[in-house]
């Protein structure tokens, strides 16, 4: 079982990714440059955060052109686990390799600031050691994470439970003052049809040991590794 | 030849940037002016006669078809 993490120019958040992955797995993890045509022997692929290309464009846009994601689009399609993590998520949804757009934050201002989610589908490669309900403390830290799809797309993905992570208050519920960024219906994370490709605004790679003020993002991590033993 | 290609969110898609600044213009007096949405302009220079380049750049670099619609302008 092999990890790769891979490495963008403007993204800063893959040497945070990699020691997550190898302190909270103790599997095998490597960096893939952004400038690699394949992926082949890898089992799982994250995209970490920061800012692909410097992102002056749009949040990912040109992110979805290097070589590397030719690559992981065919690795996604063929079933491979696939996770973005903020700069990760914005780059999957402009591939299309998830539905919908991650916009400027409602408040305009960059927010950086750990705050709690619910685990609203416990079912999936990303969250099987989680319960449905389960609430995770793990930090956000981003300007453009305002969730937004069409009504169709919406009800699509809220219908067949595709929002994995909402933005909650302590008490689990998912009120406008707990929402950071003004995503519609408070969502932080989402995967797509298949259930292999997962897309979060929130960081794990920040909150994986008690340390970092939560270990609440291993979970995610060890969920894969289940999802991967399994396979 | 050269082309303007101007990306804009589409009206459906609210636009927080637009919103602040017309929030602002309360205090200079600006009070007619109902609404600012903000987008984006490129200027393109091309050789004559592949348009077609243009259309491709506006539709699959500059505009994110979830949330924004472009024009192109030929000079």
């Amino acid at each position: 079982m092999k990890f790769g993490v891979v490495v963008i120019p403007g993204c800063y958040c893959d040497h945070d990714c990699y020691y997550a992955i190898e302190s909270v797995t103790k599997k095998p993890v490597e960096f893939i440059w952004h400038e690699q045509t394949s992926v082949a022997g890898f089992d799982a692929i994250i995209l970490p955060g920061g800012f692909a290309y410097g992102d002056y464009l749009r949040t990912g846009a040109l992110a979805k052109f290097s070589p590397v994601m030719s690559a992981i689009r065919d690795f996604a399609r063929r079933g491979g686990l696939v996770f973005g993590i903020c700069n990760g998520f914005q780059i999957l949804t402009e591939a299309g390799l998830l539905p919908g757009a991650l916009m400027r934050n409602v408040g305009m201002k960059y927010v950086c600031k750990f705050l709690h989610l619910r685990t609203d589908n416990a079912d999936t490669p990303f969250t099987n050691v989680l319960t449905k309900g389960q609430l995770l403390y793990i930090p956000i830290g981003h300007g453009d994470g305002n969730y937004y799809a069409d009504e169709e797309t919406l009800k699509r993905i809220e219908g067949n439970g595709r929002v994995v992570f909402r933005y909650v208050d302590a008490n689990g519920q998912a009120t406008p003052e707990a929402n950071p960024n003004g995503s519609l219906n408070n969502i932080a994370g989402i995967v797509n049809e298949q259930g292999n490709v997962l897309g979060m605004m929130p960081h794990p790679d920040r909150s994986y040991d008690a340390i970092l003020g939560s270990a609440d993002g291993k979970f995610i991590f060890e969920s894969m590794v289940n999802a991967l033993v399994a396979r | 030849m050269r082309a303007t290609v101007i990306v804009t969110l589409k009206p459906t898609v609210l636009d927080p940037q637009g919103m602040t600044i017309h929030r602002s213009l309360a205090s200079l007096g600006l009070t007619d002016i109902t609404d600012v949405r903000q987008g984006k302009i490129f200027h393109v220079q091309l050789k004559d006669g592949n348009l077609e380049q243009v259309e491709r750049l506006a539709k699959e670099v500059l505009t994110n078809p979830v949330i924004e619609e472009y024009r192109i302008m030929w000079e």
